[in-house]
């Protein structure tokens, strides 16, 4: 069996988060493992997984991290936006290379959980999320678009 | 000889080590010999220079620094097609030598 | 034009400000160069040879006179007068502080210009015909569709950290005067009967590997355009190679897959991205293109023809027709959809100068001009010229007499003086050689000896290294800028066109020095001279001819 005890975050490594609910409070798993494990409520994802090999699953997963091992790889807003779209409504944690300047773009592809390598500062973090008061594109966090507000009636 | 060369944060101009700090002329380059690698660590993490390296450089006839590498020649002089704009130097005896 | 409401004017203050905060991070240190880099490239901020360089947005190549101004004062407040225009209808400028650099946008900002995403791994600007607008053969008029992709486009979450650069063009006429078949995804508006869409090509682009792109879906209805650009962007942020610097562009995506695959792949997604319902409202490219409606133009029985101008000309000494207008009229000026209008390609070319460069002095004429004969409006074209898109023909004699007197009457559109040319080692830290220098001797000699018109229309594209900025894959005559031993080295190659006959250049064989290069471009043209039929172009005689008798007037 593979050792998971040095996968994923815990709580106390997540500096910011949009949720309610506890926070999930044990290790990840890869997602080779969590499609033979059958009880597994947590996964981890990498940039090269694909993130629909989790689409049977979503409705017992109540964490799932996705990794950015380098904060210039980009395949982790797709994982985020394609399991939102399928419906997944459990956390979803971004972790590794987590800057600054990536969280207003993560929190629209729809991470509410954050657990960078580094602590970030505060305010500077604060001022981020809210970088962008209006948006141009549909995203995985909903809001209405700036064409939408154009238009309404 | 060994000589380090980068940009300055702020201005983005083109900075030549002098011994002490960064000059705007390569001309007063000195050779750092095996303290390049410190020099460039330090300087670059007190942001008194962008991006540094280390180049291979001689002196020409005319007493210039002359780096090996046309790119840093291009570097040191300025455009090739705007002499207007060209690095100011004291001593203009053979500086056209990016060829 | 377009022009922002509040909403717009909103995301480039805001984005200044971000961008504000990003600098004083870095100069703080809060923020290493590595963590800074892709943060400036995304605001277009490159750290280049002899300073940081600039690169604003044109968005598909439009502005106006009020811009064009901002342009010069930009030049003059914070760089050395002048600034380039380039090959994907932006401009650049080569002295920016980065200390200056928020204050500069903001500047900018005032205008509705930014420098959002010109560089780094992101969409980059949309470009489009610089005709649009005033080509009879258009369809429609592609800038709406371009805007629409514009902001759908800009800080898009998905898509800021792609695995590469990705340039789209868009365009809206059989005749390609964008290159598109040579960009990462290019569009072509088209009409099915009464139902406008759109072609998607995907995977086309010079570098290292020029490929040309293949054709992926002939018709998108046009109220799925979006959606069906997300898809093809979504396939390629997840599965574009991260491993490779060299190979990272989706062009090569589209090779390994193959064709066929990469659009099951894209077509799977379509319709998943379909279901979730990205595309923007249908009213908004509606809103859109209110902004694109033509301009009064004059009633044809108000305005002259070219028949009227040459009659006019030839009674009138002062319209200095002999001079260089009458020159001028036949090679700069193209057919406009509105009789008594023509469109006027200003040229940043003349014999011996810097192609694309025009100092905030010209840049101020150009405004004026455009704002008294082009109903204010401008194009920068991809061949680094600009363009005045509506000049009624009774006006070209004031609008050339101005050009004239600024320098930007030389009447060489798409001859071989009307040299495209990447900055190059003379300012671009990625060149192996340098280009400019190249361009100047090149079109020094042919206007001295007076070959320029007897050679006719002769597209030759220089880039000072391996990244092709200057397209030189697409030329006619092109010529690639290598470095031998730290010594400059220039490849010459044959036969690239980047219209919709579109093909790649051909490698003659060894490469030369400097002096080596301009002596075969002469020998390559006297070919050309010598073989020629009636009515070919030197493109038209290599086709018919081949490779062999240029190899042969080379090498010997």
């Amino acid at each position: 069996m593979v050792d998971t005890s040095n996968l994923g975050t815990s709580p106390d490594e997540v500096q910011f988060r949009f949720r309610d609910d506890e926070p999930v409070d044990h290790a990840a798993v890869t997602v080779d493992s969590v499609l033979e494990q059958t009880n597994a409520t947590a996964v981890r994802i990498e940039p090269g997984d694909d993130a629909r090999l989790l689409l049977p699953f979503l409705d017992r997963l109540a964490l799932v991290e996705v990794n950015f091992p380098a904060f210039g790889d980009g395949r982790g807003y797709s994982s985020a936006r394609i399991l939102r779209e399928a419906g997944y409504t459990g956390e979803l944690r971004a972790v590794g290379a987590v800057l600054i300047d990536q969280l207003s773009h993560m929190r629209r592809c729809g991470f509410d959980s954050f657990a960078p390598d580094k602590r970030l500062d505060e305010d500077d973090a604060r001022r981020a999320f809210a970088t962008w008061e209006n948006v141009y594109q549909r995203a995985a966090d909903g809001r209405r678009t700036i064409a939408d507000k154009r238009h309404e009636a | 000889m060994k000589i380090l060369t980068g940009n300055d944060l702020r201005s983005g101009a083109v900075t030549w080590w002098n011994g002490s700090g960064w000059s705007l002329f390569v001309d007063d380059a000195v050779d750092v010999g095996d303290e390049a690698e410190e020099i460039l660590a330090r300087e670059e993490a007190a942001r008194r220079v962008n991006v540094p390296y280390a180049i291979e450089a001689s002196i020409d006839a005319a007493g210039h620094v002359r780096p090996a590498h046309i790119k840093d020649r291009v570097r040191a002089l300025g455009p090739t097609v705007r002499r207007d704009l060209a690095v100011p130097t004291a001593n203009k005896t053979g500086w056209d030598w990016v060829i | 034009m377009y022009r922002y409401d509040s909403y717009d004017q909103a995301m480039v203050d805001a984005r200044v400000e971000e961008f504000r905060d990003q600098a004083r991070r870095r100069l703080e240190g809060k923020l290493t160069e590595d963590q800074f880099k892709p943060l400036r490239l995304m605001n277009g901020l490159y750290l280049q040879l002899h300073a940081y360089m600039l690169r604003v947005a044109i968005p598909y190549g439009t502005l106006d006179a009020r811009q064009m101004e901002m342009l010069a004062d930009i030049a003059d407040r914070y760089d050395r007068g002048y600034g380039h225009f380039t090959t994907r209808q932006n401009i650049q400028y080569n002295w920016i502080k980065l200390e200056d650099c928020a204050d500069a946008l903001a500047d900018l900002a005032t205008v509705e210009m930014h420098a959002i995403q010109t560089s780094g791994n992101c969409i980059r600007n949309i470009s489009s015909d610089h005709f649009a607008g005033a080509a009879a053969d258009e369809v429609v008029d592609p800038r709406p569709y371009a805007e629409l992709m514009r902001q759908w486009s800009s800080f898009h979450p998905e898509f800021t950290y792609l695995p590469r650069k990705f340039k789209i063009a868009v365009i809206a006429s059989e005749k390609d005067r964008a290159a598109m078949r040579l960009h990462d995804i290019g569009v072509r508006i088209v009409k099915r009967g009464e139902e406008i869409g759109a072609e998607f090509y995907a995977g086309g682009g010079m570098g290292r590997t020029p490929m040309i792109a293949p054709l992926i879906r002939d018709f998108v209805p046009i109220d799925q355009f979006i959606t069906y650009a997300e898809a093809c962007l979504r396939v390629y942020n997840r599965y574009g190679r991260r491993d490779n610097k060299y190979k990272a562009r989706i062009k090569i995506l589209v090779h390994e897959l193959g064709a066929a695959e990469y659009i099951r792949q894209v077509e799977e997604e379509f319709a998943h991205m379909l279901s979730v319902g990205v595309e923007p409202p249908r009213e908004e490219l509606a809103r859109i293109a209110t902004h694109f409606a033509p301009p009064p133009f004059r009633h044809p029985s108000e305005s002259w023809d070219l028949g009227r101008l040459q009659s006019e000309a030839a009674r009138d000494p002062s319209f200095r027709w002999e001079d260089g207008f009458g020159r001028w009229v036949r090679q700069n000026t193209h057919p406009h959809k509105a009789p008594g209008y023509v469109s006027a390609v200003i040229s940043l070319k003349p014999a011996g100068g810097i192609p694309g460069d025009a100092t905030s002095e010209q840049m101020r004429v150009v405004a004026k001009l455009a704002r008294e004969y082009s109903f204010d409006e401008l194009r920068v074209m991809h061949t680094q010229n600009l363009l005045l898109p509506h000049v009624a023909i009774a006006d070209l004699p004031a609008v050339w007499q101005a050009l004239d007197g600024a320098g930007l009457g030389s009447p060489n559109m798409d001859t071989i003086e009307d040299i495209i040319a990447c900055p190059g080692l003379d300012y671009c830290s990625l060149a192996n050689a340098r280009s400019i220098p190249l361009a100047q001797r090149i079109s020094e000699r042919f206007a001295e000896t007076g070959r320029t018109e007897v050679v006719g229309e002769l597209k030759l594209k220089i880039s000072g290294c391996i990244n092709a900025c200057g397209h030189h894959h697409a030329g006619h005559i092109g010529i690639l800028g290598v470095d031998k031993k730290g010594v400059e080295n220039y490849q010459l190659s044959l036969g690239g066109s980047e219209a919709e006959d579109v093909s790649l250049a051909k490698i003659t064989g060894p490469g030369f020095d400097e002096d080596g290069v301009i002596a075969a471009v002469e020998k390559v043209t006297d070919v050309y001279l010598a073989k020629r039929s009636d009515g070919e172009r030197f493109l038209d005689t290599y086709r018919r001819i081949g490779m062999e008798p240029f190899k042969e007037a080379l090498y010997g």
